[in-house]
């Protein structure tokens, strides 16, 4: 098979198994029982395309390869195809959305077999998968917004899977319109593009670029990245992402982990070469990225919900991410954007893993009869877990330890190539990179810090759920701990395909290589000057300074959890009182959005819009209406309703009539 | 000719049909007589596919066009004249594509007087296929003001409890602006007649469109017919007929409503007041495209607050609507081209949103989303139908709705005329408040416990009503991911209205003196029947 | 002898005359229609003489224009007298008023 076909084959499969399992599902209800053939269907159709990725990625020889499959939409000098590119960039997107796809569709036969919704939950990944891939794959801007705007569909269909729940469905809406408000941006960036470049296909744009106007490259950089800051959860958009755990686990780690939360970095590095020509807008990224990932890791010490520990860490990484963006070290973040998947893909799954746990926990307490309602996703009632379940506890351990930067894991290398770029990029005089590196040093404490806690909370000390001495979990089956066991391995492992520049000079650094411009890659990257051989003293001491940090976090973390367990909170909380308040509270974020934006627009359309519509502009019809009446009510009288009457009247007139015409 | 007299059996076959039905005497029969009359005249009308030649564009001519001149007396020049091109195509197909689909959402919601009732939608049909077939002004004006009168019937009869309010207020609001169209379609004939038909009455498209008007008389006449037009879209602020006659009205006429009738105000806009009167209608772009913007985002506003769900669509259209009247004024092919897709897209994703909503009705009897809630539960297959009807609506790419909602914004952004980057970025938050609003409409209505021990026991639907969702279903995912088909029917007249368009602005500024100008140099044959 | 064409106009005039305040005062609906008969009767009267009078056929054609015209209107009233009165049960026009303001 040539590479087209590969390519439609690979983007259609899960089109296909979406269709397939969504409306047999659907409309003959005695299939959604076969749940072995629904997940396997699913399951493959995510396999397949990773198997074609992984093909292609060995066949691939270094020039991009574009498919094309038929003309979207044509109108005047607007045309856009779906066009799909495989270029470096893409591949490796493509592998870790499939890879890490494919597990997650593993893992969720054990997780959701006791679904009634099973039949739809694998229609919606597929679906998901689908969307990723134009995404990634996608060759205009065009068809990346069609899987953009796809995956916030699957988002919002997922984190409404339990639409029962009434606030599963208002995280979903929360969800899909914040994505939206990043959207809108989105579009307007195309418009422009479309006007001044003609086209919006990635070549054209990427080429183009350097002949647009200073002032309109701002604005698209600018616009891109406010698109890219809805998807991918940064401030001030990234409000959704901690509700959005109210979907199924395993959707967590998918959607709001691994893949679809990292499309805006996907974005950024895939403009790379238009973003730099952006120097004042890469400052923006750098600080937002650099506010967003300190922001998320506060909150995230105060927070009890495991997933919701998570999901801040998600923010609080991505932020990381774009500091690296800013610093112009898009393959940094492409790099961290991987090993993330890893790692927080398995810590995902690891959790869900210990709610699978505790839900059998709350199931046993129930058939005994107790009146206890147990938060499954609470911390405060879990505790001890190692004893019951062994492999969550290690596997997530060791994505602690690999999140954290724990020295030769996946994280020590991606992060501190973020940390090092930054200050790299300050060191050859941009100040504000300066203050990105001292941000991320702080965070990358915190991070160790709090992702400590959640293990020991979760899996160390005593247990604190009712009855305990009788009552307790056990491990998830095979098919859940498997795709964990192969995530902490990649956790463990992902590093090495960056080492960083101090080893060998940069020359074992694969995912520069295989990404950067500087060795033909797709991925352009902000020049600095040539250092002094004496900078290398400097790497070293940042590479253990970085290590340090992670141990130092990790170390006070182990040690008092341990030691105080939950009670150590309470002591945090009295030590930092009134930050502690506004991080718990996370920096009230929902509650402005409510009183500035979401309060205002509602009240004007419901007190000032309606009654507008209703009274004035409708008044005023009525009111052209009424007038007619009242001047129609002078004459009504006329109008006696006996024939006679009329009858009488034609007379008279006839009468007038002939005496006019005989005597007039 | 092959195909002889195709686009006069597509007009008047339904109205044969409602001679028939108002003959027979059981519901059963007329019914059926009622479906196959669409149906037929579905079918025959798939065959201007076949025969449509899409590279011709309007300035030629229209496609198999009739023309009969004997109707009125010599000293007028007016015609039975219909045809296709362009412009009108995809329109005729979607009005024969909601024949039957009416016919079918109406089989047991009507239960009152159903001989009337089939017997005036088919009439509305043969109103609204001859208003889009008419080549002469005249004779769109007679087939304008057909559609009136079965439409106020409908409402008044089979609508809700405010319905004789909804039916009165609807003829009302339009028959204003029609009668104010009349008075400039006399003025017009007469003008041009005397421009350029020899002193004759005439109200030949194509003999009107070489006439120049001077500027201040285009002014005015573009007033004239642009006020109709607006009414029957509706541009804000004459839109308030609209919600009115939409809640009111019974399914199946709040679908035609919605899915053909309001196209006839956008479709009036792009066949008459453009090539009539460019420029009047450029020099006054900007002021309908604010009123336009105004409508996208004051429609999503107000709709988010409303209680009931079919006023809830209903403003959804004010705002749906804005965006098509936008791209009509922002005179770039882009734009133009979204505009005319979006029509067919509108009508098919709203039709599809009250159809919806009149099962739901049928079932509960209520149209207030209070009733509702967490009726996904009860109703798996006809949420799947609402959730993929909104995400068209609400724009989604893929679906149908982004391809015509994209093209609009970004060739008005490119615009010349309307290309305010503050002004379009404006129209674009449309697009997030359609998420806010559909989506506060499916969290309300399907999401969440159920509430109402009403909605337990709510049956799902039935294979009559899958059916008749199905092709719109498919309609929508087809025109979402392969809409340039159905674009490039449509390219080369739009195309020719725009290059009209310039040049007679261009004859314009080359004769200053402001008198009325026939331009021979127009690239439009006049001669072609 | 020869009665001069004075005294039939005299005699339509009268029945025309009466049939006028038939319609015009009575109020049983029925009688409204015989008085309108009336009128049409005496009309033909007046085209019956004038016609012989002044020897041209065409008048005595429209007596039979008229002859068929008030048949059709009588068919036709008396129909709607009955549809009419199957609502209302009854021939008073002071009943039909749904014409009123």
């Amino acid at each position: 098979m040539n590479i087209d076909s590969l390519v439609l084959l690979a983007i259609a499969l899960p089109l296909m198994g979406a269709a397939f399992n969504g409306l047999v599902g659907l409309f003959a209800p005695g299939y959604r029982s076969n749940k072995t053939l629904i997940g396997t269907l699913g399951t493959l159709c995510v396999a397949i395309p990773f198997a074609i990725g992984v093909l292609l990625f060995i066949q691939f020889d270094h020039d991009a390869h574009i498919t094309r499959a038929f003309t979207w939409m044509s109108a005047g000098d607007f045309t856009a195809d779906f066009g799909y590119r495989v270029d470096q960039l893409s591949l490796l997107m493509m592998l870790i959305v499939t890879g890490v796809g494919a597990l997650i569709h593993i893992y969720s036969i054990g997780y959701m077999r006791d679904d009634p919704g099973f039949w739809k939950f694998f229609a919606y990944l597929n679906l998901f998968i689908f969307a990723m891939l134009n995404l990634v794959l996608g060759d205009n801007l065009l068809v990346l917004f069609l899987g953009w705007e796809g995956v916030g569909l699957c988002s919002y269909l997922l984190i409404g899977f339990w639409f029962t729940d009434l606030k599963n469905s208002e995280a979903a809406n929360k969800a899909f319109i914040v994505n939206r408000i990043g959207d809108f941006a989105f579009l307007l960036a195309m418009f422009i593009l479309f006007k001044d470049l003609g086209s919006l296909d990635f070549d054209v744009i990427l080429a183009g670029g350097a002949s647009l106007a200073p002032a309109t490259i701002n604005w698209v950089v600018f616009l891109l990245f406010i698109g890219a800051t809805g998807k991918s959860a940064q401030i001030p958009l990234f409000v959704w992402l901690p509700d959005a755990m109210a979907g199924p686990t395993p959707v967590s780690a998918l959607i709001h982990a691994a893949t679809m939360v990292t499309s805006g970095l996907y974005l950024l590095a895939r403009m790379s070469s238009l973003v730099l020509l952006a120097p004042g807008v890469m400052t923006f990224i750098a600080i937002i990225g650099a506010l967003t990932a300190i922001m998320a890791a506060t909150i995230a010490i105060t927070q009890n919900d495991i997933k919701r520990v998570l999901a801040y860490s998600t923010v609080s990484q991505l932020g990381f991410m774009f500091m690296a963006a800013g610093v112009g070290a898009f393959f940094v973040a492409i790099f961290h954007v991987m090993t993330h998947a890893f790692f927080k893909g398995c810590l995902f799954l690891g959790s869900g893993s210990v709610i699978h746990g505790m839900h059998e926990v709350e199931h046993q307490l129930e058939e005994e009869g107790h009146e206890v309602h147990l938060d499954p996703q609470d911390m405060r009632t879990m505790g001890g877990l190692r004893k019951y379940m062994p492999a969550t506890s290690i596997t997530y351990l060791i994505s602690t330890l690999a999140i954290a930067g724990f020295p030769l894991m996946s994280g020590f290398f991606s992060k501190d190539e973020i940390l090092f770029k930054a200050f790299e990029y300050g060191y050859s005089g941009n100040g504000y990179a300066w203050f990105v590196w001292v941000v991320g040093i702080i965070t990358a404490l915190l991070t160790a810090f709090y992702m400590m806690r959640s293990y020991v909370l979760t899996f160390r000390g005593k247990e604190r759920w009712p009855n305990a001495d009788r009552i307790h979990p056990h491990e998830s089956p095979a098919s859940m701990t498997g795709p964990l066991w192969a995530l902490a391995v990649l956790a463990i492992v992902g590093g090495f395909l960056g080492l960083p520049g101090v080893i060998a000079h940069g020359d074992l650094n694969w995912i520069h290589h295989w990404l950067g411009a500087p060795y033909g890659g797709p991925v352009a990257e902000a020049v600095v000057a040539e250092h002094e051989a004496s900078f290398i003293v400097v790497e070293w001491i940042l590479l253990i300074l970085g290590g340090v940090i992670a141990l130092v976090g990790l170390g006070y973390a182990w040690r008092v959890y341990n030691r105080d367990g939950i009670e150590f909170d309470q002591k945090l909380a009295i030590d930092f009182r009134g930050l502690y308040t506004t991080w718990a509270n996370k920096y009230y974020w929902d509650e402005g959005y409510d009183k500035a934006v979401v309060k205002p627009v509602l009240g004007l359309a419901r007190r000032v819009m309606d009654p507008f519509d209703r009274y004035i502009v409708d008044g005023l019809v009525n009111g052209l209406g009424s007038m007619v009446r009242a001047f129609s009510s002078l004459f009504k009288y006329l109008q006696t309703g006996v024939v006679q009457n009329y009858a009488v009247a034609i007379l008279f007139g006839v009468v007038l009539l002939l005496g006019l015409i005989i005597f007039g | 000719m092959p195909i002889g007299n195709i686009i006069s059996v597509l007009i008047f076959l339904p109205l044969v049909g409602a001679l028939i039905t108002m003959l027979l005497r059981s519901e059963s029969q007329i019914k059926w007589a009622a479906l196959i009359t669409t149906s037929v005249t579905f079918v025959l009308s798939l065959g201007l596919l076949w025969g449509f030649d899409p590279s011709l564009g309007t300035g030629t001519g229209p496609q198999m066009a009739e023309v009969y001149s004997s109707w009125f007396p010599d000293a007028f020049d007016i015609k039975y004249y219909v045809g296709v091109d362009g412009l009108n195509v995809l329109l005729i197909l979607l009005t024969t594509l909601l024949g039957p689909i009416l016919v079918l959402s109406s089989w047991t919601y009507i239960k009152k007087a159903p001989r009337g009732y089939y017997t005036l939608m088919l009439i509305l049909q043969t109103g609204i296929t001859g208003v889009f077939c008419s080549y002469d002004v005249f004779l769109f004006y007679i087939f304008f003001e057909l559609t009136l009168i079965p439409m106020y019937f409908i409402i008044g009869i089979w609508g809700g409890e405010d319905r004789i309010y909804a039916a009165v207020k609807f003829v009302l609001y339009t028959l204003v602006g029609s009668l104010l169209m009349l008075v400039g379609i006399l003025y017009l004939g007469n003008a041009a007649g005397d421009a350029v038909n020899g002193g004759v009455f005439t109200t030949d498209w194509y003999k009107i469109v070489q006439y120049n008007p001077d500027a201040s008389t285009q002014t005015w006449l573009f007033f004239l017919f642009a006020f109709s037009f607006a009414i029957k879209v509706p541009l804000f602020p004459l839109h308030t007929w609209l919600p009115d006659a939409h809640v009111q009205a019974p399914s199946g006429g709040s679908v035609v409503l919605a899915g053909v009738l309001l196209k006839m105000g956008t479709y009036g806009l792009v066949r008459f007041c453009l090539p009539f009167f460019p420029y009047a209608s450029q020099k006054y772009a900007m002021l309908i495209a604010i009123l336009a913007v105004i409508g996208v985002i004051y429609g999503a506003l107000v709709s988010r607050v409303q209680p009931d769900a079919k006023k809830l669509v209903a403003y959804s259209s004010v705002s749906h609507l804005g965006f098509v009247v936008l791209g009509i004024f922002a005179f770039t092919t882009e734009a133009m081209q979204g505009a005319m897709i979006q029509m067919i897209n509108h009508g098919i994703s709203t039709g599809a949103l009250f159809l919806i909503l009149g099962m739901m009705y049928e079932r509960r009897h209520t149209r207030m989303m209070d009733d509702f809630g967490g009726i996904a539960k009860s109703v798996p297959i006809l949420t799947f139908f609402m959730v993929f009807s909104v995400l068209a609506s609400a724009g989604l790419p893929g679906l149908n709705g982004f391809v015509g909602e994209f093209l609009i914004l970004v060739g008005s952004f490119k615009s010349d005329v309307i290309g305010n980057p503050f002004l379009i970025a404006a129209a674009t938050t449309g697009v997030i408040l359609a998420a806010v609003y559909l989506l506060w409409m499916l969290h309300k209505t399907f999401f969440g416990p159920i509430t109402n021990e009403a909605n337990r026991t709510m049956v799902d639907l039935n294979w009559r009503e899958i059916g008749l969702l199905a092709p719109l279903a498919v309609l929508m995912l087809v025109l979402g991911l392969a809409p340039s088909k159905f674009l490039q029917m449509s390219e080369a007249s739009t195309e020719s209205i725009i290059q009209i368009v310039d040049s007679k602005i261009s004859a314009m500024t080359e004769f200053e003196s402001g008198e009325p100008v026939a331009v021979g140099a127009l690239s439009i044959d006049s001669d072609q029947q | 002898m020869e009665i001069p064409v004075d005294w039939y106009l005299a005699l339509s005039a009268i029945l025309f005359l009466l049939g006028v305040i038939g319609v015009l005062f009575r109020r049983n609906v029925i009688i409204i229609l015989m008085s309108i008969e009336l009128m049409l009767n005496a009309v033909n009267i007046s085209l019956v003489a004038l016609s012989q009078a002044t020897g041209d056929v065409s008048g005595q054609i429209l007596v039979f224009f008229v002859m068929s015209v008030a048949a059709a209107e009588a068919a036709v009233g008396l129909a709607i007298v009955i549809a009419i009165f199957r609502n209302k049960l009854s021939v008073d026009v002071n009943d039909f008023n749904l014409f009123k303001h």
